[in-house]
């Protein structure tokens, strides 16, 4: 969902930032075990890296801050389970298979752990020339989705610059509902402080996003 | 839908839940469930899994991007090419090959200080610097970096001159950024080696700067 909980550039009230001295990679074991099934069934081709990050945006607002992060991604590993069909609410309720299991892709065995571990490529091919360069003055569009986005609140509508590109990425609004990697033209738009905050904000601020060609047009 | 699953789904903070204690208890048993069954279809391979866990746990970690910035403070030309393209620079150093495509690495300045953050999840540059921290996916940094990053930094026991840019960095799409910072003052004569040591994870964010030389 587009304008739900998560996008929360911008919001006041949430307080102090409050560092952890010396913080462990993870703060109990079964994180540890979250983190990984995600990886896993992301090779597995299950659902990919924008469909995990939208299913996090359907939970409700109330849920999504008063559960920690990786109890955040369990509930969205069983989100995708069910919506893909791979499981059913029973099982995942008592740890038991009891219906066949679906086919994947893949399934990733130790030998195959290091292509796991690096970072994948979004970059693909043009499908069309770019229509930005750097140094134009774009408009983030006033878009509100019902599916997933990537384009913040705080910058709609607002008019910033092109400052880098970076080539044909994959779109993740298509690609989280399923509908292919569609990709498009990625850049760097900055944005004035002044322009997003209003006249009276510090001047010396200035923010960018990474906008998909989709989300902006020439004002 | 079981009727148990819903309950937890929707409003996990339940009295069902409650009826098994805290959020630790009832995620270790949820977990291993969900690990159970996933194993159970075939889905997965516990083994495999327990090798990522090691590999977080002993082998990523913000000694990664430590070399990377003191490679680049002490080698002017890699220094060129890192902030040209940080991807194929970190992968032309040999020991660091899991950066993927998408690395941007931004120069702090006298005149400019860079500050990374995702506003929407929690987009970090892993590969260089380890899992992110729980501060960079809270909501206090998460809503307040982009608004206010002077605060945020005044949270990190920082104060920058007002005559300084602040730059902020929303990854909101795959690319991933790294901030290089300035290299500390009286550094002159260290090694690569003793200079990555001053190197801290956050001065890598942008919500702090490197160890003075004589902490090192």
């Amino acid at each position: 969902m587009t304008d739900s909980i998560h996008d929360m550039g911008g919001m006041d009230g949430f307080g102090k930032v409050e560092p952890e001295p010396n913080e462990p990679p993870f703060h109990q074991a079964w994180e540890a075990r979250v983190l990984a099934m995600q990886r896993a069934m992301g090779y597995a081709g299950a659902w990919n890296i924008d469909m995990s990050r939208a299913a996090q945006e359907l939970l409700p607002p109330n849920v999504y801050l008063s559960v920690s992060y990786y109890k955040r991604w369990a509930l969205g590993i069983e989100h995708n389970l069910l919506k893909q069909g791979l499981a059913d609410a029973g099982e995942i309720a008592d740890g038991r298979a009891r219906n066949s299991a679906k086919p994947l892709k893949r399934k990733l065995t130790p030998d195959a752990v290091p292509a796991v571990m690096t970072r994948g490529s979004y970059g693909r091919p043009a499908q069309a020339p770019a229509r930005f360069k750097p140094g134009d003055r774009v408009r983030a569009k006033n878009i509100h989705p019902r599916t997933h986005t990537r384009l913040p609140r705080y910058v709609r509508g607002h008019i910033g610059t092109v400052e880098l590109v970076h080539g044909c990425h994959v779109f993740p609004d298509t690609a989280a509902v399923g509908q292919g990697e569609n990709p498009q033209w990625l850049y760097t738009v900055v944005f004035d402080g002044r322009e997003l905050w209003g006249a009276d904000a510090d001047p010396t601020i200035k923010v960018s996003v990474d906008a998909f060609e989709p989300y902006l047009e020439t004002p | 839908m079981d009727r148990r699953a819903t309950l937890r789904y929707i409003c996990p903070m339940s009295t069902y839940d409650h009826d098994h204690g805290s959020e630790l208890s009832e995620m270790q048993l949820r977990v291993r469930a969900l690990e159970s069954v996933l194993a159970e279809k075939g889905y997965i391979d516990p083994a495999a899994l327990d090798l990522i866990v090691e590999e977080y746990e002993t082998r990523i970690g913000p000694q990664n991007g430590a070399r990377v910035v003191a490679k680049a403070w002490t080698d002017p030309e890699f220094k060129t090419r890192l902030l040209v393209d940080g991807s194929a620079a970190v992968r032309s150093l040999g020991y660091e090959n899991r950066v993927g495509d998408h690395l941007v690495v931004v120069e702090n300045t006298d005149r400019v200080h860079n500050m990374v953050v995702c506003t929407l999840c929690s987009c970090y540059p892993w590969e260089m610097l380890g899992l992110p921290p729980v501060w960079y996916k809270s909501a206090p940094y998460r809503s307040r970096a982009v608004k206010d990053p002077r605060g945020v930094l005044r949270d990190f026991g920082i104060s920058l001159p007002q005559t300084t840019e602040i730059r902020v960095w929303d990854s909101t799409a795959e690319t991933r950024y790294l901030v290089l910072p300035m290299r500390p003052s009286g550094t002159a004569g260290l090694s690569a080696d003793e200079l990555a040591a001053l190197v801290t994870r956050d001065s890598m964010i942008g919500t702090g700067f490197p160890k003075p030389a004589e902490r090192a």
